[in-house]
């Protein structure tokens, strides 16, 4: 099979590869895939909980290329991002970003997913939910307003 | 020496003719060109001529008169006509077969067929080493067995079935007459180890040039005459040619590959048998000291000595081939774009998924080098430690979790 340019890049220097204290309260994690499909994806986040910024952003991924490379760009993008803005990244985007071809989709899918899960780990753990994440774009509009 | 990439290490699937064998074939299409049926002039009889000496030439090599020889296209009609042949032919003596669960589909899937039109079938499965011993054999027969097909080694493992054994059992337990008849797939065998259909009590062997050096496209069935003279109903009709048993114009280049490749393998073969086992022990041993957690699939020592099958947990295949593209292997796992269905055969083998799913088989041939070796175990064990150091499943493992007791999501 032959991969895209963007997806051996990623391969061979994947970016932030890592571990993160998944007990540190600022740390969300989300674990997605299963083994015997192949593939098994982790990601967390590192959050300031002053700001709502993902200040770190770390991944490990049993799967194939395609798999790894998506989840080595999940990483980057995360960075900087707010919880809100991070949550509104699309698989489509990863797919597109990394000229996925049909059969490699489910890997986006799969990164998109340990997104959510790492964001909802987060919110979990100070007693908030995926919903918050809206409220708190209510009043961003209406600061802004 | 320099090494040129890529590396071919997937013999199994196929071997690069030897220049001997070329050299053999090459008047034979343009000067000496004749229909080995024609009777009548000059240019038929020398092609008959060269047909009988090859046949000699394999006769030679698995331990069987030529007479006893019959061209086909390769293994897979061989396979088809030793299977579909006997049970047209001896169904009124019983309608059981007796093979094994990870043979070839060459030999799985006229099996199959047959047993949709009413043959049973008992289908075998391999102790944990991927062996079929003579034992499991013996315990399956019934008086309405007809027909044992077991293959010599595993296209996949290299393991080797207890042929002997199994034709040693067949003579003693029943007469000439009675004996159901014994087929093996000796595909990945001769040319490699020394074969006696007499002595092993064969009745029914497919070979293939094209794992031996020779060219694609040719291949045959040795099909025993005496003690018992096993009969056969032909798949292809037509012009009556190998004694009934296969009609078409014979390809007498390749059979003079054939014979030629044969007989440089019964020469080489001591040697060479050495040689392989000596470089597989090196990347066996390379890979295993550097990554622990490699495992080598298959029986230790009753294994062909080119063949390594080796799987490599926590990492998945299809990234793992990504890694060594530039080493012609084979994967273990169908991992390709729609199918992420492990190998049959090493699920018969009992192995679970997360470890089918990374096995690499390596063919090691007769211009394998040193070298070649080397320059594999580097770049195996460096691109698995790279893909270790990225697997949350190794992480998990090494931090003392069991895997299977992880309740896993949905996908």
């Amino acid at each position: 099979m032959a991969y895209s340019d963007k997806v051996v890049d990623h391969y061979e220097n994947p970016r932030n590869v890592g571990t993160m204290d998944k007990s540190d309260p600022n740390v969300g994690t989300g674990v997605v895939g299963a083994p015997e499909c192949g593939d098994v994806m982790r990601l967390q986040i590192k959050v300031n909980p002053q700001t709502g910024v993902i200040e770190d952003a770390k991944f490990k991924t049993f799967g194939c290329g395609s798999a790894i490379a998506s989840s080595s760009l999940a990483t980057e993008w995360l960075k900087g991002k707010t919880l809100h803005d991070a949550n509104e990244i699309k698989n489509t985007d990863i797919v597109q970003e990394l000229a996925l071809p049909p059969v490699k989709i489910h890997c986006s899918v799969l990164a998109e997913d340990a997104i959510k899960h790492a964001i909802e780990d987060y919110l979990e753990k100070h007693g908030k939910t995926m919903e918050s994440l809206h409220e708190h774009e209510h009043d961003h509009q209406d600061a802004k307003a | 020496m320099s090494l040129t990439l890529p590396i071919y290490l997937d013999h199994n699937a196929t071997t690069p003719c030897d220049p001997r064998v070329v050299e053999a074939m090459l008047p034979y299409f343009t000067q000496k060109f004749g229909n080995a049926a024609s009777r009548n002039h000059r240019f038929g009889w020398e092609a008959e001529e060269a047909v009988e000496y090859a046949r000699e030439q394999v006769a030679t090599l698995i331990g069987c008169t030529s007479k006893e020889i019959v061209w086909t296209s390769g293994s897979t009609e061989s396979n088809n006509l030793a299977i579909k042949g006997v049970a047209d032919m001896y169904q009124r003596q019983g309608k059981h077969i007796i093979t094994a669960i990870h043979e070839h589909k060459a030999v799985l899937d006229p099996v199959k067929r047959l047993q949709k039109q009413g043959f049973e079938v008992t289908w075998l499965e391999p102790n944990s080493d991927g062996i079929i011993t003579a034992a499991a054999v013996e315990a399956a027969l019934r008086p309405d067995t007809i027909l044992v097909s077991i293959m010599w080694a595993n296209n996949e493992l290299g393991t080797i079935n207890e042929v002997p054994e199994i034709g040693r059992m067949l003579q003693s337990k029943f007469d000439e007459k009675s004996k159901p008849i014994f087929h093996t797939d000796a595909t990945q065998w001769v040319g490699k180890m020394p074969t006696d259909v007499e002595r092993d009590g064969v009745d029914l062997l497919s070979c293939t040039a094209h794992k031996m050096y020779g060219p694609k496209g040719i291949g045959c069935l040795y099909v025993r005459r005496r003690r018992p003279r096993v009969r056969l109903t032909p798949i292809i009709d037509g012009g009556g040619h190998e004694r009934g048993m296969r009609s078409g114009t014979l390809n007498v280049t390749g059979i003079i590959g054939m014979g030629k490749a044969c007989e440089i393998a019964g020469q080489e073969m001591d040697s060479e048998q050495q040689r392989l086992l000596k470089l597989r022990t090196r990347l066996e041993e390379g890979i295993t000291a550097k990554l622990p957690m490699a495992v080598i699939n298959g029986h230790r020592t009753k294994r062909l000595p080119g063949t390594a099958n080796i799987s490599f947990p926590y990492v998945e295949g299809e990234s793992m081939m990504m890694a060594i593209k530039e080493i012609a292997v084979s994967s273990g796992s169908a991992c390709t774009s729609a199918s992420l269905e492990p190998s049959y055969v090493l699920k018969a083998l009992g192995l679970g998924d997360e470890i089918a799913h990374s096995s690499i088989r390596f063919g090691l041939g007769r211009f394998t080098t040193q070298e070649e070796i080397d320059y594999t175990i580097d770049k195996v064990v460096k691109n698995v430690q790279h893909l270790l150091d990225m697997s949350p499943l190794w992480e998990m493992v090494q931090e003392g979790i069991d895997l299977s007791k992880i309740q896993w999501g949905a996908h």
